[in-house]
């Protein structure tokens, strides 16, 4: 089993409290930070963690931290992404509500290094009951002097609120967020200008994931350089994974970044192998946005290499080939899922969630939803299948926002993968529609 | 200032110009087509895709490419930046994608419609389009809605290019106009039954490219190809108001009043509902001469500015032509004056 950074005490008996928290350790980033550290030395030391950010993108966090723009006289604000939404992923919320002070002292140490004055956590609207106990622990850290006037004497203030949205997986986007947060409706603006620059309030403002601010705790506490020890190549440090769907063992893991996927889904460690005994036939790795591996590309590369839970090695192949670690939503599926139907599924989810804002994701989520349902339910035809990969190049990359895009990797890779099973409900409609009915390869019926 | 090279041209600009007023300085047909954006609001832009370009260098200092094609009613040129429009297969290729996207779920009704002629999607269409459709399934409609007495809203046209929201925000006091809903559920709405009710609120006819908003004092009047455009001006009472106006003529009768718009759509002053609504005889307008229509070629195609500026021409049009020609106002231009 690997070093845990984040979960460590995860399952200590009160650690939602402050006072078991602080026993365990908790606090000590904040202090060392705001007592012995600068706030650009903060930023020095997330650089050096090479720490990803974890929300999907995977873009470095410390550089994202030194593109904030701090015009003399301007207030800037940090604002947590707790706006969870992506099927397949609840890393988020397990964190924050099993350990709401981790959450907190991370955004007080990223505050005081961006020096933001008022933070926010835009939490999901969904997860009401995770924003009562953030409350309750920001209500805690107030009490104990963390948060509020002149923190532990360092004369740095912060004030932390907690936000929630109102039920649109478009506002875990960030500048949707920054709108929805603003009291507006949920539209990604246009880009530039970037948040770095104008972002909540037209001012200064840098958006990261809760398990991004979170591990800034473990950075500070170990040291940037320690922490990048951790990992492989530039797949730094630990990050938790949402293991769902058809394994033994579902459950929130957190890794050491370039574990084997193999290791990951079979070992009595982590999942646990597949259900009921019965064979992996595809993993979605990084959440529903991500496209769909079958099981001999997500164990091994194109190249025969073992595929490692990394950015790099679950990227590798490009699109061909390969998918993206994303944000750890890890969906695993037996033999018994059928694909076409698990694609409409996902395709319907886009359809109902796009913002309406621009044309070609408007029309085109929903036209993919339908032509897809149409394949699903017996009605498609050959021609159906060209049709909705075609739709979803014309969305992919033509929109304001990645929704577009999270729309169309999905589809476009399941019919890259598997064609066949498309083909099959278009030949047999009949067989394909009875309940229960899943294609079993080439040349066989089920 | 800034240099930039549209499709192989080069043109000098402000710092901040957006790639497509840099085109537009060129202008032409190379200028992108732009069914969201609209110069005088601000905010505006960036929706409909139709003007997505190809930014094959970045700037000068940075000559990389950029890595998805880009809005360019948004994006702000760079000095040394090179733009690709008609010039990349891989803009029409996607500007074809974007007319399908609008059309899909969009009536196709023209023959009934009143803006048939000076409609945005249809010009958009035309040139950039593809004459079928892969969509079979059934198209998006919606109820109908009561919004005044002025302004009809047909939301089943509506390609939610938000201008008529900008203006209703920006124009006219108390906001009572937004969008409702999400994705392609999204539809114009004046929260429940709130009339759009104020002076100003006309202009949300004018900004709209499609069908969506009409007015209801022009409805199944006219085809706008038969009339013809004049331009004319009064004093308005009216502060925001400065009463310069296009009347749209039939014979002698006034058959509607809209702003003036340049070449690509765009109103510069926005007129007032006195004017627009009420003021519909040529006895309460100071008439200036025929509005040239440039980019909506099917007003334009009477060429009926032509006899005025050509005698010429007139001596080789049949003899009832000229009898027509002269039966119109634009021909009396100096009686009309006074």
């Amino acid at each position: 089993m690997g070093r845990k950074l984040l979960t460590e005490h995860v399952n200590v008996e009160g650690i939602e409290t402050f006072e078991v928290y602080r026993k365990h350790g908790g606090y000590r980033a904040v202090e060392k930070a705001l007592k012995t550290m600068t706030p650009d030395e903060v930023v020095d030391e997330v650089k050096k963690s090479g720490l990803r950010g974890r929300g999907g993108a995977g873009f470095p966090t410390g550089l994202k931290w030194s593109f904030l723009a701090k015009p003399e006289g301007v207030p800037r604000y940090l604002v947590c992404n707790a706006d969870e939404s992506e099927p397949g992923t609840f890393k988020d919320r397990y964190l924050m509500s099993k350990l709401p002070h981790l959450l907190i002292e991370g955004m007080i140490a990223g505050s005081y290094a961006l020096g933001a004055r008022t933070s926010y956590i835009y939490i999901r609207g969904e997860l009401l009951y995770v924003l009562r106990i953030l409350e309750k622990a920001i209500a805690e850290a107030y009490a104990a002097g963390f948060l509020g006037e002149n923190i532990l004497g360092s004369g740095y203030s912060l004030d932390l609120h907690v936000h929630p949205g109102a039920g649109a997986y478009i506002c875990g986007e960030e500048t949707a967020l920054l709108e929805s947060l603003e009291g507006k409706r949920g539209n990604p603006r246009n880009k530039p200008p970037f948040p770095a620059v104008q972002g909540l309030y037209a001012r200064p403002t840098v958006v990261n994931n809760v398990e991004s601010i979170a591990t800034v705790v473990p950075i500070l506490n170990l040291g940037g350089d320690e922490y990048a020890k951790i990992g492989v190549g530039k797949s730094t440090g630990t990050k938790l994974f949402s293991a769902c769907g058809h394994l033994n063992k579902p459950g929130i893991y957190e890794l050491e970044l370039g574990v084997p996927v193999e290791e990951f889904i079979y070992s009595d460690e982590y999942c646990g192998g597949i259900w009921k005994g019965r064979e992996l036939k595809a993993v979605v790795a990084g959440g529903s946005s991500v496209p769909i591996l079958p099981k001999e590309l997500i164990l091994k590369t194109a190249a025969g290499e073992n595929r490692l839970m990394t950015y790099e090695s679950l990227s590798d192949g490009g699109f061909v080939t390969g998918t993206m670690l994303g944000s750890g939503g890890f969906v695993a599926m037996d033999e018994t899922t059928c694909i076409v139907k698990n694609t409409w599924n996902f395709s319907r989810f886009y359809h109902h969630e796009s913002c309406g804002q621009c044309s070609p994701c408007r029309e085109g989520t929903g036209w993919m939803e339908k032509v897809l349902h149409r394949l699903e339910h017996g009605h498609g035809s050959m021609h159906d299948i060209d049709l909705v990969v075609s739709v979803a190049k014309q969305i992919e990359g033509n929109t304001i926002c990645p929704l577009g895009e999270a729309a169309a990797w999905p589809v476009a890779a399941a019919v890259r993968h598997f064609r066949d099973e498309f083909e099959w409900h278009v030949k047999h409609p009949h067989e394909a529609t009875r309940p229960g009915a899943v294609y079993q390869g080439a040349g066989v019926l089920a | 200032m800034a240099k930039i090279t549209f499709d192989g041209i080069e043109v000098e600009v402000p710092d901040g110009t957006t790639i497509l007023n840099a085109a537009r300085k060129i202008g032409g047909g190379v200028v992108p087509p732009a069914m969201c954006y609209y110069t005088p609001l601000k905010g505006s832009g960036g929706k409909c895709r139709a003007c997505l370009v190809r930014v094959a260098a970045g700037s000068t200092k940075d000559p990389r490419p950029m890595p998805k094609l880009v809005a360019s009613c948004i994006t702000p040129v760079q000095d040394g930046m090179v733009v690709e429009n008609t010039t990349s297969q891989q803009v029409l290729d996607v500007r074809k994608g974007i007319v399908e996207m609008l059309l899909i779920n969009h009536p196709l009704d023209c023959p009934v419609c009143d803006q048939a002629g000076e409609c945005d999607l249809q010009n958009f269409a035309f040139e950039h389009g593809v004459s079928t459709t892969r969509y079979e399934e059934e198209r998006r409609t919606f109820e109908k809605i009561d919004i005044g007495p002025y302004v009809q809203l047909h939301m089943t046209r509506c390609i939610l290019c938000y201008r008529c929201v900008y203006t209703a925000d920006q124009l006219t006091d108390g906001r009572v106009h937004g969008v409702l809903g999400r994705g392609d559920a999204s539809e114009i709405g004046t929260y429940i039954d709130k009339v759009i009710d104020n002076d100003f609120s006309g202009n949300v006819i004018d900004v709209c490219p499609v069908g969506a908003l009409t007015d209801k004092t022009f409805r199944f009047k006219q085809r706008v190809w038969f009339t013809k455009p004049m331009n004319a001006h009064r004093e308005c009472s009216h502060e925001k108001c400065n009463g310069h106006v296009t009347l749209w003529y039939k014979g002698k009768d006034v058959m509607r009043v809209t702003a003036r718009k340049d070449e690509y759509g765009e109103v510069k002053e926005w007129i007032c509902n006195e004017c627009r609504f009420d003021k519909k005889e040529t006895t309460d307008w100071i008439l200036e001469g025929p509005a040239h229509v440039d980019r909506s070629s099917v007003i334009s195609q009477g060429h009926y500015e032509l006899p005025v500026v050509n005698p010429q021409i007139i001596a080789d049009l049949p003899e009832s032509t000229i009898r027509d020609l002269q039966q119109n106002p634009p021909l009396k231009l100096g009686g009309l004056n006074g």
